[in-house]
């Protein structure tokens, strides 16, 4: 099972289409394509927002990617991964990070993608803080995403046996 | 044993700066340990750690716990939790 993967971080907008088309063209062998996209809003909790600034701790960010990446591979059969997160000033409207996971079924491709999201949300090391006209405010971890992540380590054991 | 510190996100601006080298001074050796101490080291410290059960850190790019041992790190980094995704 070979999973080609990409991990980038980068400042500049990317093309979420074109990263996914990527990773089936010129493939027989795929029969399933997932992609998630995640994109800055104009409001939160009511009140709009001006832009969102992404910090991140380069080096440990990608390292931390990659070590999920290779256990999302070892757990189910990709046979292709894509992860691209920005960092710095992204304004509402832009794609602020993207995951897609491709392989032979869509029950892997959902799986590993979602197992993906959960854990860049709680395990990246990327901060948001959300600027309004008058101030700026680091955003709060939510506590239900720290739920989420926790729902895979439960069957790791199971999916390592098998 | 000198060890280079980052700052993340609020913790940064708390303590004022991205980054630091100090010397682990005897008998802090665990990360929660360190965590104690910086607390103790001024007002801006303080401010940062007042509340150290919610701050993350790693050793060398890994995350640890609080109670893991500083052991040989060479830089040390404490941040809020994550909001990326």
């Amino acid at each position: 099972m070979t999973a080609i993967s990409t991990v980038r971080l980068q400042r500049e907008p990317f093309d979420a289409a074109a990263e996914a088309k990527k990773l089936t063209r010129g493939r027989t062998d795929i029969g399933a394509l997932v992609t998630f996209t995640g994109i800055c809003r104009g409001s939160e909790s009511g009140e709009p927002i001006a832009a969102l600034t992404l910090e991140h701790y380069p080096g440990m960010a990608e390292a931390e990617i990659e070590r999920h990446v290779a256990e999302a591979a070892e757990r189910w059969p990709l046979l292709g991964v894509t992860v691209i997160h920005r960092h710095g000033r992204i304004m509402p409207g832009e794609d602020i990070m993207m995951v897609a996971t491709a392989s032979s079924h869509r029950e892997a491709a959902f799986a590993a993608a979602e197992f993906l999201m959960d854990y860049l949300k709680t395990r990246a090391p990327f901060w948001k803080q959300i600027e309004k006209a008058d101030e700026k405010i680091w955003v709060d971890a939510k506590a239900t995403d720290d739920v989420a992540a926790e729902r895979w380590a439960a069957p790791r054991g199971r999916h390592a046996a098998e | 044993m000198t060890i280079k510190l980052r700052y993340f996100a609020w913790v940064r601006e708390r303590v004022g700066k991205p980054e630091e080298d100090i010397d682990v001074p005897a008998g802090v050796t665990t990360v929660g340990e360190l965590m104690t101490w910086l607390a103790s080291r001024g007002e801006e410290y303080a401010h940062a750690f007042a509340n150290p059960q919610i701050i993350r850190a790693a050793i060398d790019r890994i995350h640890v716990k609080p109670q893991n041992p500083i052991g040989k790190a060479s830089e040390i980094a404490f941040f809020p939790p994550m909001t990326g995704g």
